[in-house]
């Protein structure tokens, strides 16, 4: 194993993409499991405490992934992933938007394409994610800014949990 | 993504956010980012900041223009001449926003690394 696994995160506004490159301590099989499979993606896709549930998820070239972001207080926020390329264990592509229960798609979305390569039982995944309108890649951005504050704050509220059982 | 989690949120906060958008405005055009790279560096007259490019100086005026409008620049007289230089602190918003964004990625495969670690010794 590598002492340290890399994690790259850029944003590049000229080009409208965002590229998340990330290494796992796993071999290329569990990590690509990890992406493609409804149960698994489930369990991480969305930061604590929200979480993440799929309605639909049909892993094939013209299916796609429906699921909620589902906020602490319960909220629901859908959206969808439309599978537009698939080469087993090395890469998948797909199209994503937001969306309301019904599936009524909020366009524009983005363009995804996910990479994996293993080397010495470490798998890299690199993410490119394609805005076609500036705007929405400010509104990812900025919705992120949200979201981050209220992890902020959660991490907060652990850490004072922690403090006061010292 | 998670971030899209606050799409309705953004629609209602629209105004509040235009600030915002226009600072993504800003620095989405080639010519404002070159500008301010040049300006981070020092405080620059209109006519010296129009002779590092090779477009008019009407254009970088208006450049200057829209950087001002949306306060990522500040403009200061000195004699007769106007000098203009970085708004550091708005610079920095943008940095922080970045920086959320990345740490929703961050929190997400960590949560992922335990995720494999509980997969591979369900393997063995």
């Amino acid at each position: 194993m590598k002492n340290s696994l890399l994690f790259d995160f850029i944003v590049d506004k000229a080009t409208k993409t965002v590229f998340v490159n990330r290494e796992f301590d796993a071999p290329l099989p569990l990590v690509w499991d990890a992406f493609t499979k409804q149960e698994i993606l489930d369990q991480w896709w969305a930061p604590q405490p929200w979480t993440s549930k799929t309605k639909i998820m049909d892993f094939k070239v013209g299916g796609r992934r429906v699921y909620a972001m589902v906020s602490p207080e319960g909220q629901e926020h859908w959206s969808v992933q439309k599978y537009t390329s698939i080469s087993p264990k090395t890469n998948f592509k797909m199209y994503n938007a937001f969306a309301d229960k019904d599936e009524n798609l909020d366009l524009p979305g983005s363009d995804w394409d996910l990479n994996f390569s293993e080397e010495n039982g470490t798998t890299k995944v690199s993410i490119s994610i394609y805005n076609e309108s500036l705007e929405r890649m400010e509104r990812m951005v900025d919705m992120g800014f949200k979201e981050g504050f209220s992890m902020t704050l959660n991490y907060l509220g652990d850490l004072l949990h922690t403090l006061s059982q010292k | 993504m998670a971030a899209h989690i606050f799409a309705t949120e953004w629609l209602l906060n629209k105004n509040l956010n235009k600030m915002r958008r226009d600072i993504f405005q800003a620095i989405a055009d080639p010519t404002r980012r070159a500008i301010i790279t040049l300006i981070a560096l020092q405080a620059m007259t209109p006519n010296a900041i129009a002779d590092n490019f090779h477009t008019t100086r009407q254009s970088v005026s208006k450049h200057l223009r829209i950087l001002t409008e949306c306060e990522l620049v500040k403009q200061e007289q000195h004699g007769r001449e106007i000098y203009y230089s970085l708004e550091i602190k708005k610079m920095k918003e943008i940095d922080k926003w970045l920086e959320q964004f990345r740490k929703i990625w961050e929190t997400r495969f960590n949560q992922l690394d335990k995720v494999l670690s509980t997969m591979k010794k369900q393997k063995k």
